[in-house]
């Protein structure tokens, strides 16, 4: 088990150095450099070729890059060109703002998928598996950002229950007022997962009723409770994976729904420095992103060989 | 089928039969024939795509001219009857004309990413080896990123527009088809009737073509129509960041996006460009779930 995590851990070594170069890569192909960005177009050539220097973007885009990667590996992600501080700083505050929308949502997307994927399996061909199949695809099909804005519609222009934007005092929530920002965000966060669990379950229990073991169980006398404890720790695996693609989804692709609400999280930090061009805080949130993402993937993969022994190739 | 095929006596003839496939391919068409659901899908976006092709004959108003005077009229305006949106364009002939680009945008990367990521996926399972190797790890590259995050990085460093669009989302779509065929490939290599055909002496560039290609394109085709529904949730959702289409195109992300200042005034006009994304990715997902049935294939 332990060589298994290891050489997950040292496999994902290739992969963030990959991605470190991708992300490199484009902002070189990007239209102009980071001193075009910085210098108004009529300062002389003289002080743009200076910066250049200051910048060493002067030297060979090899040397460049480790220097790039030399920084990010002791966490300096460099400074902001808007703000002036360090984007290790910005983008720590807004992950965990992500965060806050990202558990719950996560929360209650997989409990909602495994309850409707198992009820409509067990129900198989009723009218409850037909509504809740129903549902699943519906879950998948919305796209989540203009279910936000329907939400703000209903919720909060012509109702005015609920507020339409940010997270008001920021923070962990303690008080109702600010748990009441949570809501519309979250519950728009957790279509997609609910969909995409529900059907994943949905098909696995099937699969795994009509396998040979589940009926010599019976068979045997097992209580249909035990029973149903074998079918789902064998669903659990894929399952388990699923639930770990689609949280780190919901931590690398709220920039979506946190535009809507104006949440400002780590979505919410990409998206303004998108319109800002400060290269800086955007390259620095795509790749911590990217490696949260494959650090998730990595604690799946243990989980799931954890559950599975035959995942331990 | 192909196995059959390889068995039989004829050599010219088994060519033939392997070629084309076709009981299966006829029973394919008798289950769908059969399914009323997905045949409504079907005329659905047949429909959606006579629509968008011809928009001049579904629609009355120019989508690009406004008026000041007739800005935000509400659902059931007589002459507007779905409204008017912030610059006084008439919200129908918008929502028709802007199917034009969000198809375009969310059919062209998976189709291009399907060639692609299809042509490399199935090579990389039938040559295995170091080539397998070289493939896959370039693939776990792209797959650190989640498939939004990867398109917003393409499209918020190179620039917003159309083809910036169309790259990114390819980018975005080639790993997983590349896994999906890799995967698909490797399992029917094994299989035993490519084992006889390689026995028989067949050049590993027909077995790839006609034994493997028969066998493998079915279930990436259907994995393909079901990754249209989310490229075209994505491509709206890049020009509603104002990433993809550029004003003052008709495009259902990008008005959706324009119209959000006008939330607070007329809420469900400012919803309306939102239904175009869902029913058309909607009828996606059932039609390769349709497919997929069809097809009898397990992904």
């Amino acid at each position: 088990m332990w060589a298994y995590t290891f050489r997950r851990l040292l496999y994902a070594v290739p992969v963030l150095l990959g991605v470190s170069m991708l992300v490199f890569a484009l902002i070189h192909l990007a239209p102009g450099d980071v001193v075009d960005i910085l210098v108004p177009p009529e300062v002389p050539k003289e002080i743009a070729d200076d910066l250049r220097r200051r910048f060493r973007l002067d030297e060979p885009i090899y040397v460049q890059y480790f220097a790039w990667l030399g920084r990010l590996l002791v966490g300096d992600l460099g400074i902001s060109f808007f703000t002036n501080r360090p984007v290790g700083e910005e983008l720590f505050g807004a992950l965990g703002n992500t965060l806050i929308l990202a558990l719950p949502a996560a929360v209650l997307g997989f409990l909602l998928g495994i309850l409707l994927g198992a009820l409509a399996a067990y129900n198989h061909d009723s009218w409850l598996d037909k509504l809740f199949s129903a549902t699943a695809i519906v879950g998948v099909s919305l796209p989540h950002y203009w279910v936000g804005i329907v939400l703000v519609a209903i919720f909060a222009v012509v109702f005015n229950v609920l507020p339409a934007q940010g997270m008001g005092l920021g923070g962990i929530p303690t008080s109702w007022e600010q748990l009441k920002h949570l809501i519309l965000p979250v519950v728009t966060l957790s279509l997609i997962p609910m969909g995409v669990i529900s059907r994943l379950v949905r098909a696995n229990v099937l699969e795994i009723l009509s396998q040979e073991f589940v009926g010599a169980l019976h068979a045997k006398g097992l209580l249909s409770r035990r029973v149903l404890y074998h079918t789902l720790k064998n669903a659990a695996p894929s399952a388990l994976a699923l639930m770990g693609l689609q949280f780190g989804y919901l931590l690398g692709g709220s920039i979506l729904v946190e535009t809507v609400f104006n949440w400002p999280g780590s979505g919410g930090l990409m998206n303004l420095a998108i319109f800002r061009r400060d290269i800086p805080v955007l390259s620095g949130t795509i790749v911590v992103l990217a490696a949260i993402f494959v650090a998730i993937n990595i604690l799946v993969d243990v989980l799931q060989a954890l559950i599975d022994p035959r995942m331990r190739r | 089928m192909a196995d059959a095929a390889v068995l039989s006596s004829d050599p010219a003839l088994a060519l033939k039969r392997a070629q084309q496939g076709q009981s299966y391919w006829r029973r394919v068409w008798q289950r769908l024939r059969d399914d009323k659901m997905t045949l409504a899908v079907i005329g659905v976006l047949a429909l959606l795509l006579l629509m968008v092709i011809f928009a001049p004959w579904f629609t009355v108003h120019d989508p690009y001219v406004g008026s000041v005077l007739r800005r935000l009229k509400p659902i059931g305006t007589p002459g507007h009857w779905l409204g008017t949106d912030e610059v006084g364009r008439d919200l129908w002939s918008r929502m028709v004309y802007g199917g034009r680009l969000s198809l375009l945008a969310g059919v062209v990367p998976v189709f291009l990413a399907l060639l692609i990521g299809g042509f490399l996926g199935i090579l990389a399972g039938y040559v295995g080896g170091v080539l397998n190797s070289a493939i896959m790890r370039l693939t776990d590259v792209l797959y650190a990123f989640p498939s939004i995050l990867l398109a917003i990085a393409i499209t918020g460093i190179l620039g917003a527009g159309l083809q910036n669009t169309i790259l990114a989302l390819t980018i975005s779509f080639i790993p997983p088809i590349i896994r999906i065929s890799e995967s698909i490939t490797t399992q029917v290599r094994h299989l035993d009737f490519v084992e006889a055909a390689r026995a028989s002496g067949a050049a590993p560039l027909t077995i790839m073509r006609y034994h493997i290609l028969n066998n493998v394109l079915g279930p990436i085709l259907v994995y393909a129509t079901s990754l249209i529904s989310i490229c075209i949730i994505l491509a709206a959702g890049l020009s509603f960041l104002g990433l993809g289409v550029t004003p003052p195109s008709a495009e259902w992300g990008l008005m959706l996006n324009n119209l959000r200042q006008a939330l607070w005034v007329s809420p469900f006009v400012a919803a309306l460009p939102g239904v175009m994304i869902f029913i058309t990715s909607m009828c996606f997902n059932l039609m390769s779930d349709g497919l997929r049935q069809a097809m009898d294939v397990r992904l």
